[in-house]
């Protein structure tokens, strides 16, 4: 193929596999999300439920296991077409670092087989095993399923900061330390934001689902646990991300001074530089924005002093898109702070007067705050990957430089589209099925007698 | 034995996992396919259900496992494959979607049509996935993966004879393995007329099998001269030995011992792939690019290997935690209700 082709191609496919990878990465976090945090929530529910005897309880962990069975699987499949996206849209990223971008991927290959089977286990041993076998069966799979974070994570995090290696002259591999490049300076503060927002995605869309069923009148013992346990543990999580923010946002103004430039509209280097929210930025300035004075200056060195780096040291063409960024950025803290603000009321009312506030508004805020934890997980995932563009591997590798040539890659996009819209509608039929009608069946459930032969059979099987 | 050989040894014994865990269960759906009218079929379809109920997900891992030990440890090869073949390799992805997604959500649906849909999705992508990964692995095998990105046809790479001959070979052989499994299967659930089917559909596949494989041979002179060479020449004992097994396989059905017809069919289909192996040996991209020039740098070879060894060691009491599991519980639950297996099941 001619060279001049290949770039022409390279250029045609290039916004097209961006949003398929966007796409397909969007939709499989918020399954990742509860993969993570959904069994603690069923395991207490259990145990709870066991340690009382109360039959609303057990009834609310066995519904919450049976949506566990279906998220699992969607997310499952999810997973699967992006290990071959990775290598298909990206060549250029895994062909010359996949021997240190590649190496969590494998650990978290096995994470994800250990999750797998005590998923199995768990939902296969439900009245079988004794209760406390069953519940202590969960530990692996809650434990797996923050390593498989952990892994994922971790590699991006080195698409942030790359460590862990030398390149030659060339710009080749020559030296290459995967275990260190696990553990550079963005995998910490990353992973716990991660693992932060999985538990307040999955704790306030557990907890809307029963908001909506108190609103509609349903008062029982089912639907009051069912918003207790999960608004509790979102509650107690929330004002602790807030402060991971912090610990975030001071490794990316030291890391990546660009980002963190975009994620505030800043072009200028100043001290006593203002937070600012909103705003249209062009002509190399932040327009109609909201301003607290030296807000930013504060947040990054804890001095209304402190300099700040703007855009205008970055040379143009290694500029993140401001307007995108600074957008995600502004809606995750925004609605960060509004749940933040949630957390608070039930923490009151809880501490006061030992009762769910159950007030329509309070209720009303809690079915909605479901869809916004969802939002704000999103919007946060746009503002890192975004901010770090036009660098696939920060300061070393564009992005444009890592997609495929291959003709005819975009329509992969077009493709999966339609995959996905098909998968989501399915998952929400199943999933609201569930919720209508309890003894629905779970993907993982069998209706008929277990196989209960020989266990080579199990094994070819 | 070098570093690099021993990691892509331990990639292909995932291969293989994959090759018998997964081919069976894309054969199971193949026969669901061809199991005739909605109420003709629906005896088979349930001995297909609860047979690959407990297996699904696992497969997905095998599958992931094989990819991510290639890309980390010989990632410039990888690289090649993934993007000339990216158009079959795209479909294999869309097609375990649809698959997966078909299966695990079909039983929660009761409406006909949906039914019906998701039915129709599970068994149609059961037939296309593995003929894309065949032919894959047909492009690979006759050299029309040169090394770099995208260098190769991203057309001829994949519709070409080895490749033909690689997706049929790949479909025959999934739905061999998956009617000598569903014998056992088919008597276990007490249903001895479906097991008769069953077998008569192995006997009819292995002859099949066997004759398009013959006849590929002769495919392979002329199409892919390297492999042809091999397999002629290096990988002789093997081939023998794959020939052997499915005879065996044969005779072991037709005296309906099915738990060994199970065995000397899964060696039969091991055979096979192990004969590829050494046939295209030293060779990652025939004709230019072999296993040490692939082979990423030792500090990685090794931390793979340490890592391999890691996880095996957490994953194998895992799983045999899991077939013990299986073994002691008593037949029924309590209740009637509760919720039978196998999301465990789903990784067997």
């Amino acid at each position: 193929m001619e060279p001049l082709q290949l770039v022409a191609d390279a250029a045609q496919n290039l916004y097209p596999a961006r949003m398929q990878m966007a796409l397909s990465l969007g939709w499989h976090i918020i399954f990742s999300c509860f993969g993570i945090a959904f069994p603690v929530l069923t395991v207490f529910a259990e145990w709870r439920g066991h340690k009382r005897g109360d039959q609303a309880l057990t009834d609310l962990a066995r519904t919450w296991a049976k949506a566990m069975g279906v998220l699992f699987a969607a997310g499952a499949v999810s997973g699967t077409l992006l290990s071959f996206e990775m290598g298909i849209l990206w060549p250029g990223l895994m062909g010359r670092f996949g021997e240190i971008f590649g190496f969590p991927f494998v650990l978290e290959g096995y994470a994800f087989f250990i999750e797998a089977i005590f998923v199995g286990i768990y939902l296969f041993g439900w009245n079988r095993m004794s209760p406390r076998a069953h519940m202590l069966s969960a530990l692996p799979m809650i434990i797996s399923g923050m390593a498989g974070a952990f892994f994922v994570v971790a590699a991006n995090a080195w698409m942030n900061n790359p460590t862990g290696f030398v390149l030659d002259a060339g710009g080749r591999v020559v030296e290459a330390h995967p275990w260190a490049a696990m553990f550079g300076p963005s995998t910490w503060p990353q992973t716990v934001h991660m693992l932060l927002a999985a538990y307040m995605v999955v704790g306030f869309t557990v907890a809307s689902v029963y908001a909506i069923g108190m609103l509609r009148g349903r008062r029982d013992r089912h639907h009051r646990y069912g918003l207790l346990i999960p608004l509790t543990v979102a509650a107690v999580v929330t004002p602790v991300q807030i402060g991971v923010g912090d610990w975030i946002a001071g490794t990316v103004a030291e890391n990546q001074p660009a980002k963190l430039a975009a994620m505030e509209g800043v072009y200028g280097t100043h001290s006593r530089v203002p937070l600012s929210l909103g705003g249209i930025y062009y002509d190399n300035e932040l327009h109609y924005a909201v301003e607290i004075p030296w807000g930013l200056s504060l947040l990054i060195h804890h001095d209304p002093n402190g300099v700040v780096e703007g855009l205008q040291d970055i040379p143009a063409d290694q500029r993140p898109p401001v307007n995108v960024v600074h957008l995600a950025y502004n809606v995750m803290v925004g609605i960060g702070s509004a749940l933040l603000l949630l957390a608070f009321l039930f923490g009151w009312t809880w501490w006061r007067r030992r009762r769910i506030p159950e007030t329509p508004w309070f209720l009303r805020a809690v079915a909605v705050s479901g869809v916004g934890a969802i939002l704000a997980l999103e919007s946060g995932w746009i503002t890192t990957e975004v901010g770090r563009q036009p660098w696939i591997v920060y300061g070393i590798l564009r992005t444009a430089d890592a997609v495929s040539p291959a003709p005819g890659l975009f329509l992969g996009f077009y493709a999966v589209v339609a995959i996905y819209v098909v998968l989501t509608a399915l998952t929400v039929i199943v999933l609201r099925r569930l919720a209508r009608q309890p003894e629905t069946q779970a993907p993982q459930e069998i209706d008929a007698a277990p196989p209960e032969q020989s266990s080579d059979e199990m094994a070819v099987r | 034995m070098t570093l690099a050989e021993l990691v892509l040894g331990i990639m292909f014994v995932g291969l293989i996992a994959y090759g018998l865990f997964g081919g069976a269960d894309f054969g199971a759906g193949i026969w669901d396919l061809l199991a005739g009218g909605t109420r003709r079929g629906a005896r088979q379809r349930e001995v297909i259900e609860h047979a690959i109920g407990p297996v699904w997900e696992a497969n997905h891992v095998w599958l992931i496992f094989v990819l991510v030990v290639l890309w980390t440890a010989f990632s410039p090869a990888f690289a090649a494959v993934v993007t000339t073949l990216y158009i079959p390799l795209t479909l294999a992805a869309f097609g375990m979607i649809a698959r997966g997604a078909a299966f695990a959500f079909r039983k929660s649906i009761t409406t006909l049509g949906m039914r019906r849909f998701l039915g129709a999705s599970f068994a149609l992508s059961s037939l296309v996935t593995p003929y894309f990964l065949g032919a894959v692995v047909g492009g690979v095998a006759s050299g029309r993966v040169p090394p770099g990105i995208a260098t190769g046809n991203v057309l001829t790479s994949w519709l070409n004879p080895t490749s033909v001959l690689g997706g049929v070979m790949a479909v025959l052989v999934c739905a061999y393995l998956a009617a000598v499994f569903l014998c056992s299967d088919a008597v276990r659930e007490g249903a001895d007329d479906l097991a008769d089917e069953f077998r008569l559909r192995a006997l009819g596949t292995a002859g099949v099998t066997g004759a398009v494989g013959l006849a590929g041979l002769f495919v392979l002179r002329s199409d892919a001269p390297l492999l042809w060479d091999g397999l002629t020449g290096r990988a002789v004992p093997v081939v023998a030995l794959s020939v052997l097994a499915g005879i065996a396989a044969v005779v072991c059905l037709m005296l309906r011992r099915f738990a060994e017809a199970r065995v000397a069919s899964a060696a039969a289909v091991t055979a096979i792939l192990v004969g590829w192996a050494v046939a295209q040996y030293p060779y990652i991209l025939v004709p230019d690019v072999t296993i040490e020039d692939a082979a990423q740098g030792r500090a990685t070879l090794q931390a793979m290997l340490i890592a391999l060894a890691g996880g095996a060691v957490i994953l194998v009491p895992a799983l045999v935690y899991l077939y013990r599991l299986f073994q002691h519980v008593p037949e029924h639950a309590d209740d009637a209700t509760a919720p039978y297996p196998a999301g465990g099941a789903t990784i067997l």
